[in-house]
């Protein structure tokens, strides 16, 4: 408690200080959180790990991809691996045209460009639907980790498959988070009956099992990717609402908040710019947690095969079809094994830490002696 | 107290009800017809005198009776079995899930609060650190590689253990485990935390100065503190365990209740679905109020508290 006192004067002097009282702490409370989490090895190490993730799965078709970067093709220079890049996101796809001809079904940008004209590969010349005449092959220097049973390069796969993994954590927490914000705001702030609503309707949603849930959607609209993460941040919002309301149910009785009531601060005012910010960094603990189990949910399926259905690379189903190799070809197992469990290890080491860095009661050492 | 159980207990059937009518509404808007989908083709007649068997031409009608029956635990026929009904199907897979839900929770609570009392006891130390590794590696794996995992070590490698299959003993460690695992690494987690809140009270202090032997302190006073949060969610985490993981029964070729969830949606069987779902929820409801009694009969805290 006294040091949820101390963070609710440093957010009244920051957030809404005026000039009559005299500010002594300069630092916010954001910027406190983000110091102490600086301090935590292994969530930064966690946070690493997701800038990294991200980092590939927006640049996948550089990293592996069977189109140049950069080439010199027929007196004209053309990027059709940057191109095919950037127009894999929303608005970009519309305003970029496809680069002629490495667009086109079936041209072969390695047999088209000759030996004078200036190329520059990706790291992994293959893409993700690629075949190659060697299957089920062991890592080599031009396959980093194998080819699988129709010989596509792995490497590739797992690549185009980090997209998958990263698309689901955003949108189905971007959701769930949206909803959960929402729903546990209205109930923490307003209380009485809207509380009790929202709080029956959570009871409500809880009682349904997730695997349920989205498999009847996939039966009911078509089965792709998409509708597996918007069904899921449907029904992961009810802990993110939950804490959310906790959060405003105990900081609506404090000082600052009755203060900018007083100010005249309407309930919109109080919620969005009081209320919210105070409360984000605990949301995010639970959004943190949320991402690693929506990455595990994905692959789950994808995996049981409900998912991301192949030739569509995904981890989940890469780690199928490796399963069903698995006496030709031991070696494809680990990839998809490892790259689930770090991606989903990173999100919990970022929850962990983030829990501690807003509790320091739980990190600070010393205090115990038994 | 009684008044208040029965006050949980009348939002528990209130909650219920609930989810009987968004799952009824699901079902009904669902697209598709089980008669018309599936191997065997139907002529228009046969499928017109089926519906009409099972009320599909009357929604109201359907609604009401189904829910006349499932009060009774008669879950109507199954549109997938022709010759089976769902409160027998049900009755199958049930008590298979519930066995291996009930030994997964029972492992992952008499493992996991122990360890999660020394690593906080003994915080910083080694202990700690490997424990916080194992933490990790349970919650962060899928439960389809540590099965597959386990499978390969104790069935493929070793050959001690039968490789999948439901029927006897030796069945049950493999998938009881795999089950355990992820609940494990939160029951340690969260003992860890709360009792490291006990053990900065004030109470322990006090203990300790009246001279009582540390370990007393520690497995008596302190964990009868810090239990309490570990119990509310051994409530909703017994509920899931109990009514099977589809993916750890795919991996271990277990006949529990996971399967019927994935398959009554798939095959749009609708009196499977809802009784499914319907048990589902109230093992749940079941159980948190069964977790709320407990939990206001071991903290005498929250007796003056409404719940």
């Amino acid at each position: 408690m006294v040091d949820n006192s101390a963070t609710t004067v440093s957010c009244a002097t920051t957030v809404s200080c005026t000039t009559a009282i005299p500010c002594t702490t300069t630092i916010s409370y954001k910027r406190r959180v983000w110091r102490r989490f600086r301090t935590h090895r292994r969530g930064m190490f966690g946070l690493a790990m997701i800038v990294v993730l991200v980092g590939v799965a927006m640049t996948a078709p550089l990293i592996a991809g069977n189109v140049p970067i950069l080439c010199h093709y027929q007196g004209a220079w053309q990027a059709p691996g940057v191109v095919d890049c950037l127009r894999r996101f929303p608005i970009l796809d519309r305003v970029i045209p496809p680069s002629y001809p490495f667009s086109k079904a079936g041209f072969d940008a390695k047999e088209a460009l000759s030996e004078d004209d200036f190329s520059l590969w990706p790291p992994v010349a293959y893409g993700p639907s690629e075949t190659t005449r060697v299957s089920l092959a062991g890592p080599s220097k031009r396959h980093w980790l194998g080819t699988d049973e129709v010989g596509r390069d792995v490497f590739s796969r797992m690549v185009h498959g980090t997209v998958v993994s990263v698309q689901v954590g955003i949108v189905s927490m971007g959701i769930a988070g949206v909803l959960g914000i929402f729903f546990g705001a209205i109930a923490g702030y307003f209380g009485r009956w809207v509380d009790a609503v929202v709080s029956r309707v959570i009871e409500i949603v809880i009682c349904f099992p997730d695997f349920f849930l989205i498999l009847t959607v996939m039966v009911w609209l078509e089965p792709n990717i998409t509708n597996v993460m918007v069904v899921i941040g449907l029904t992961r919002w009810t802990g993110i609402a939950r804490y959310t309301r906790g959060e405003f149910l105990r900081l609506k009785e404090m000082d600052f908040v009755v203060a900018a009531r007083a100010n005249g601060a309407g309930a919109a005012r109080i919620v969005l710019r009081h209320l919210l910010p105070n409360a984000l960094a605990p949301i995010l603990v639970t959004i943190s947690f949320g991402v690693a189990q929506a990455i595990l949910i994905e692959a789950g399926l994808s995996w049981l095969g409900f998912g991301v259905q192949p030739p569509a690379p995904s981890w989940g189903n890469l780690l199928r079809s490796a399963y069903d190799h698995y006496r030709d070809a031991p070696h494809l197992v680990y990839p998809p094994c490892i790259a689930i469990f770090l991606a989903v290890l990173a999100h919990n080491l970022v929850g962990d830490s983030l829990r501690d860095a807003i509790d320091p009661r739980v990190h600070a050492t010393g205090k115990v002696k038994v | 107290m009684i008044e208040r159980v029965l006050r949980r207990a009348g939002w528990g059937v209130a909650t219920l009800a609930g989810v009987y009518v968004v799952t009824f509404v699901m079902v009904i808007v669902v697209p598709g017809n089980p008669f018309a989908s599936g191997d065997r083709t139907m002529p228009p007649e046969v499928v017109r005198a089926m519906e009409a068997r099972y009320h599909m031409d009357n929604t109201w009608l359907y609604f009401w009776e189904y829910l006349g029956g499932a009060v009774r635990l008669d879950f109507g026929p199954s549109f997938q079995y022709r010759d089976w009904t769902c409160t027998q199907i049900i009755g199958e897979a049930l008590p298979v899930s519930v066995a291996l839900g009930l030994l997964a929770i029972l492992i992952a609570v008499m493992v996991g609060v122990p360890i999660g009392v020394l690593s906080a006891v003994r915080r910083n130390s080694w202990f700690d650190g490997a424990t916080l590794a194992m933490v990790l590696l349970g919650i962060s794996l899928p439960t389809f590689v540590t099965g597959s995992f386990l499978l390969i070590l104790f069935a493929l490698s070793l050959q001690i253990l039968p490789i999948g299959g439901w029927g006897s003993l030796s069945h049950l460690p493999l998938p009881a485990i795999t089950l355990s695992l992820p609940f494990m690494a939160y029951i340690v987690r969260l003992t860890r935390v709360s009792m490291l809140d006990a053990l900065g009270g004030d109470f322990v202090r006090t203990a300790l100065a009246k001279g009582l032997p540390r370990r007393r302190v520690v497995w008596d006073h302190a964990l009868r503190v810090a239990f309490l949060p570990v119990l509310s969610y051994i409530g909703p985490a017994a509920a899931q365990a109990m009514t099977g993981s589809f993916v750890v029964e795919k991996v271990f070729n277990v006949p529990g209740l996971g399967q019927h969830f994935v398959d009554s949606a798939l095959n749009l069987d609708r009196g499977l679905i809802l009784g499914t779902v319907l048990i589902y929820a109230a093992i749940l409801i079941v159980f948190n109020l069964l977790v709320d009694v407990v939990y206001v009969l071991a903290d005498p805290r929250s007796r003056s508290v409404a719940l």
